[in-house]
């Protein structure tokens, strides 16, 4: 009777762990096939033509839509996308791409394409921001920021369609960035054929509010303030082009036993055979957390998989929990000290020299971005391929810094203003305690500086006007082009624009870049980007001071998180594993 | 009876139309433009505008805006709001009931748990097991909630890593929203792992509704324990005693039902209690119900939203404490004495 009994009970206890075994497979299986991104704000639009903030082209660029070139993260050079192989003309004006065939836009509840992405999308999506007649030109407000400041629309000629597949676009003048501006977040390849049946159905502005694109996901619903749901795109081109080489790479091996495989085309093949166990991302989820401390906590409980911009003081407790990964990466960003170059007497290098040895950049960098920034000699971060590695830096030295200043003729007592900026921003987590710093050291040669700090608007506006003695901001620039660092911090053409915080205008220094910009040659390029950095030395309109890394933290479930120093975070490749 | 029905129906309709007077009213107190405010709708040009004044009755006399406003909010048109611009009727569809979702799983708390302790206490007052109860509860009735729910995020959550801590359930499941609870949405809805997403919303639910719960248990065990006493202490247990009863039957006969009378009204007053608690708590716990909602209506200044979230917290804590009250009456005829019916 009682050995009955055991061994019902030993049954059932073994049934119930063979259950429970299985409701946990179960389980890890489904979380398994959501990745859960918190993500710091809600996107302005769809559509990151529209709008510069990392926050649209973290939710669209790479989860929605593909460009025609990418950038490498790795290398920072520029690789095939949409396009597949692209010729320039030897006056580098012309530029031909050819186009990937096969590449499927979303089928969603709202869009069912029947046609695969060819020329004709590429031409409406840079009519779009480039012509002012086209009719989708001023749909959603018609402002296409990042485009237009750097004039990428004037410059060209014609975007023209050769045949199906073939697309090519003439500029009036030349610019070697130009490859660089197509590779960037902004420049998005949209659907045409969506776009002439919204049009038809009187709906335009829906192509920027429930996009179609070709990425490798697809809009399932967004909720302001809380979710953004993608799904699986199915036919993601990149997937299809996976499966396609590994399948010949068995097929070359079937025939060639013997033969030695190459590394890649093994990798290919594991990437695949991991692909097959079932860990198949079918959705991705932006949870929508402005706070960065509940980020964080979220990431520790694993209600997320991945955060955006965990804060400075929360790093160490990212790399003190096995659990986490923080990634990090030199950002393609310089936070500097501009003076006024136009006020006396900071229109003298030699009084901007005596400042800019008066401080000490080591302790900065210690004390505002907690080590988490290198020292900037230049206004290039080393992220960038014309990277100068030594480049001329100024060195503290306040015994130097009292005798320029007493040759130029400032008294001691001299006052003078340090703004600074009231807004967190990567490059420069804490303006103010920055300021404070090089108050201190000001101080010690004997000049007295005031902190002026106004809200972010009016600061801005001000600036603009050139009321400041100097100020402490940087810049972000969103590809890895040097072009993008020099032109608009300190070209005369930045003055009106309002980024050129120095106010300095320099006819060499404006020749030399547009000379840099005549050529395709990378050398060539370098050398006059050195020229250019000693320039800068000689004549120092800022202090270069930092360039601050980028941080990214995700569980380790996660499998194939890159961080992308040129733009936003990318999902695609990405697998979970429980 | 009838008569009682009608003063309660006049009660309610009164209240609603002097809170529907306030809320008019805040469309002119808030600063900003009266139009804005009132539809959350913004005008972009001067014709727009005219045409939006003429279609709220902005053009009229107060009087006429005044019923054109209240016959709004009757047919379900309560304006816009101003940060996602979705219709107002549709994001309280979705935050309120979270809200009373959550203060629901915290008053049955309260009700299974505070209940039978505080009778049990009161029936062996001032014994060892009444004291410990007693302490345990006047401290947890202590607590500030947001605090409590703070600690437990922090030991459940973070520490132990038993519950998440943000959430009504993980955003990896789609549950379309019938009848706005989520455990019972769950269960209609058909979804592939009905069973996993179950699990999940019981893990989510489970800390927010035990903070406020905690709370409510503990004044309930107070409540119940304090009636308990007074009835043990009336004339006729003391007959009941001398019948010769046994204690069984004593508390089943006289005590419970008697005991339970004074507790209805006060569970009137706990409704407004958790609510507000329910509220305090969905903001830690980034539950998406109405106090969370309020409080970025809040932040974004966004003031239609604060209008209505106001009307629609207001109309339910008075629905709920008027049916409370008549209810109470209903099943307690010795208050009839009491001529005029109270809020």
């Amino acid at each position: 009777m009682s050995h009955s009994l055991v061994k019902r009970l030993s049954l059932c206890l073994c049934t119930a762990l063979l259950v429970a075994s299985c409701a946990k497979q179960n389980k890890q299986a489904f979380y398994n096939t959501g990745i859960i991104y918190c993500s710091e704000s809600n996107p302005v639009t769809f559509n990151p033509q529209l709008d510069t903030s990392s926050t649209t082209s973290d939710a669209s660029s790479h989860q929605l839509y593909d460009r025609l070139l990418d950038f490498d993260p790795e290398s920072g050079r520029i690789v095939p996308s949409l396009a597949s192989s692209w010729l320039v003309s030897n006056d580098g004006l012309t530029y031909a791409f050819q186009l990937r065939k096969d590449v499927s836009f979303h089928s969603t509840r709202y869009f069912e394409p029947t046609r695969n992405f060819n020329a004709d999308d590429v031409i409406f999506s840079i009519d779009r921001w480039r012509l002012n007649s086209h009719p989708y030109h001023y749909v959603s407000g018609g402002r296409y920021p990042y485009f237009e400041s750097i004039g990428l629309a004037q410059n060209i000629e014609s975007v023209e369609r050769i045949n199906g597949y073939r697309v090519e676009i003439t500029l009036k003048h030349r610019d070697s960035s130009f490859l660089a501006n197509l590779a960037t977040d902004f420049a998005v390849i949209l659907s045409e054929e969506y776009a002439t049946q919204l049009a038809n159905a009187g709906t335009p502005s829906k192509i920027d509010e429930l996009p179609i694109g070709t990425g490798p996901f697809k809009f399932d619903s967004y909720r302001k303030d809380h979710f953004i749901k993608y799904l699986k795109h199915e036919n993601y081109w990149r997937t299809e082009l996976l499966t396609e080489n590994a399948n010949i790479t068995r097929d070359i091996e079937n025939i060639e036993t013997n033969a030695k495989s190459e590394n890649s085309s093994e990798a290919i093949a594991d990437g695949l055979s991991k692909k097959t166990d079932g860990h198949v991302v079918e959705q991705l989820i932006f949870d929508i957390t402005p706070r960065s401390s509940l980020r964080l906590a979220k990431l520790m409980t694993g209600e997320c998989d991945a955060t955006a911009f965990p804060a400075q003081t929360e790093l160490e407790v990212i790399r003190a929990r096995d659990d986490l990964t923080l990634a990090e990466k030199p950002g393609l960003n310089v936070g500097f000290w501009a003076f006024n170059t136009q006020r006396p007497p900071f229109d003298n290098p030699d009084v901007r020299r005596a400042l800019a040895v008066a401080i000490d950049k080591n302790t900065l960098l210690e004390a505002v971005y907690f080590d988490s920034a290198t020292r900037a000699k230049t206004l290039l971060p080393a992220a960038s391929w014309a990277f100068q590695n030594d480049a001329d830096d100024t060195a503290y030295n306040p015994v130097l810094a009292r005798k320029l200043l007493a040759d130029a003729g400032i008294k001691p007592g001299f006052s003078m203003t340090i703004w600074a900026m009231p807004v967190e921003r990567s490059y420069n987590p804490n303006a103010t305690k920055m300021a404070e710093l090089i108050q201190r050291y000001l101080n010690d040669v004997g000049v007295e500086a005031t902190i002026v700090s106004y809200d972010w608007t009016t600061f801005r506006r001000h600036l603009q006007e050139g009321l400041h003695d100097s100020v402490l901001i940087g810049w972000s620039a969103d590809n890895g082009d040097p072009d993008n660092f020099y032109r608009p911090l300190l070209s005369c053409g930045a003055i009106p624009s309002g980024t050129n915080r120095a106010m300095w205008c320099n006819e060499d220094y404006d020749r030399l870049l547009n000379s840099a910009l005549q050529t395709d040659d990378i050398e060539a390029r370098t050398a006059l980007y050195r020229q250019v950095n000693r320039l800068l030395y000689e004549r120092l309109p800022l202090v270069p001071i930092a360039h601050a890394y980028r941080y990214q933290a995700y569980r380790d479930e996660l499998e194939g998180m890159t961080i992308n120093p040129y733009g936003g975070v990318r999902f695609g490749g990405v697998e979970k594993t429980l | 009876m009838i008569q009682i029905l009608v003063r309660y129906c006049t009660l309610f309709v009164l209240t609603l139309l002097v809170l529907a007077i306030i809320s008019f009213s805040l469309a002119y107190l808030f600063p900003g433009d009266t139009l804005e405010n009132l539809t959350g709708l913004v005008p972009e040009n001067d014709i727009q505008r005219a045409a939006l004044e003429r279609q709220f009755k902005l053009d009229q006399s107060y009087i006429f805006q005044f019923f054109y406003y209240v016959g709004n909010l009757l047919t379900g048109d309560w304006g816009y709001s101003f940060t996602s611009g979705l219709p107002l009727r549709e994001e309280v569809g979705i935050a309120m009931p979270a809200t009373i979702e959550l203060a629901t799983y915290a008053m049955l708390m309260a009700l299974f748990v505070g209940v039978p302790l505080g009778y049990y206490a009161g029936i062996r007052c001032y014994s060892t097991s009444d004291h410990l109860i007693n302490s345990v509860s006047i401290t947890t009735y202590s607590f500030p909630v947001f605090w409590f729910a703070l600690l437990l995020i922090l030991i459940f959550s973070l520490q132990l890593d038993a519950a998440p801590m943000s959430g009504r359930i993980s955003l990896l499941y789609d549950i379309e929203p019938v009848t706005g609870f989520i455990l019972i949405d769950i269960l209609l809805s058909d979804i592939e792992n009905k069973s996993l997403a179950f699990k999940d919303a019981l893990s989510h639910i489970a800390l927010p509704t035990f903070s406020i719960g905690a709370i409510a248990t503990a004044s309930m065990i107070r409540v119940t324990r304090r009636s308990v006493i007074d009835v043990k202490h009336r004339p006729y247990i003391a007959a009941a005693l001398s019948r010769g009863l046994s204690s069984w039957q004593i508390f089943f006969r006289h005590i419970l039902r008697n005991a339970l009378l004074p507790i209805l009204p006060l569970m009137a007053i706990q409704i407004t209690t958790l609510i507000t608690n329910a509220m305090i708590v969905e903001t830690l716990f980034s539950w998406p119900g109405i106090g969370n909602w309020l409080i970025q209506a809040i932040y974004q200044r966004d003031y239609p939203a604060l209008r209505i979230g106001m009307m629609a917290v207001s109309f339910v804590v008075i629905t709920l404490t008027i049916l409370i009250d008549l209810f109470n009456r209903m099943i307690d005829p010795s208050r009839e004495k009491y001529e005029r019916a109270t809020v």
